[in-house]
């Protein structure tokens, strides 16, 4: 049982190997990290939920070969995402920006929590005025006579 | 009465929006090129590799630019539509051959027919990425100004061809260049 879990580890560490994106190289440790976070930040539009680091498609590793290719030509970030934004839309960035078209996306949790909060202060303030107005003054009379009649 | 109305009443909004996203297709991304002017290249012609074409050509004209390839199996879906579509006189049809072989590609038009006026090679995908391309087959609608006009993502249908390709070229075939 031992040795057969031992060739299951082995597999699945050969499969984690394949699935791994081609090597690329920078001679600047600094562009090494733009490219890692490009990636990450680009969504791949084959597979949708992934990003094109994770991603195997073909289309993906065109992409990554494009940003590597930008990144050695000394462009910005902000250039490269716009040379993606213009081919594929808004779509292909993980954080979407902030504009006409997204407010919703943005704003909309906001709005939810506003209303939400108005509706508890609400309930709770009617709740208030409920307990108080339970008792009213000639009852708490009643209940003092009753008490004072005990002695 | 009302009070207990009002949870139901939500469960149907939530029930209705969650309906609506369910008919969407995720697939569909709308293209940011639409009303933009179509990307320009210049590519090697399928049948003649001497000979280039490129949108510059085709100005004047209203085309449509057709994404394939002879690996993608939804091409193979939406051929004969293409081909029923080739027998309009007026359609101006480019056949985008994408990451393809090139023997492939001429096989599969000798074999299941050519609906293409012309067909241009991408052999490494590279216009396809300028065209925001990400699944074949997916057709484009250029008018007589360069502009993008529509973009179809997947096969075409005959219902897609009748009620929405024809009706748009007729349209734009009436603007002026």
């Amino acid at each position: 049982m031992k040795r057969v879990l031992t060739v299951v580890f082995f597999c699945m560490l050969w499969s984690f190997a394949a699935a791994k994106v081609e090597v690329v190289e920078f001679s600047d440790p600094e562009d090494s990290k733009r490219y890692k976070t490009l990636i990450k930040e680009l969504r791949c539009m084959v597979c949708q939920n992934q990003n094109i680091a994770s991603s195997n498609a073909d289309l993906a590793k065109d992409l990554r070969q494009q940003v590597y290719q930008r990144i050695a030509n000394g462009e910005t970030n902000e250039q490269i995402v716009a040379f993606m934004v213009a081919r594929y839309g808004d779509f292909v960035l993980y954080k979407p920006p902030l504009n006409a078209k997204t407010s919703l996306l943005w704003l909309g949790p906001f709005v939810l929590l506003i209303v939400a909060v108005s509706v508890m202060i609400i309930l709770i303030r009617k709740r208030k005025i409920q307990t108080t107005s339970d008792i009213d003054d000639e009852e708490i009379d009643r209940v003092r006579r009753l008490l004072d009649n005990n002695k | 009465m009302l009070r207990s109305l009002l949870p139901l009443a939500l469960f149907v909004l939530l029930i209705g929006f969650l309906a609506a996203g369910l008919n969407l297709n995720p697939r569909e991304v709308p293209s940011p090129l639409v009303g933009r002017p179509a990307p320009q290249f210049l590519l090697k012609q399928l049948h003649e590799i001497d000979k280039t074409l490129g949108p510059a050509d085709l100005k004047g004209k209203v085309w449509v630019l057709n994404v394939w390839a002879s690996w993608c199996v939804s091409c193979r879906a939406e051929h004969p539509i293409l081909n029923a579509w080739s027998s309009d006189k007026n359609l101006f049809l480019i056949g985008l051959n994408y990451k393809d072989a090139q023997n492939d590609a001429l096989q599969w038009l000798r074999r299941l027919g050519n609906p293409y006026t012309y067909s241009v090679v991408d052999r490494d995908g590279r216009v396809g990425l300028d065209w925001g391309v990400y699944g074949v087959p997916e057709s484009f609608v250029i008018d007589k100004k360069g502009i993008i006009r529509y973009k179809h993502i997947g096969p075409i249908t005959m219902e897609d061809l009748n009620s929405i390709l024809k009706p748009l070229l007729a349209e734009l075939e009436g603007e002026s260049a």
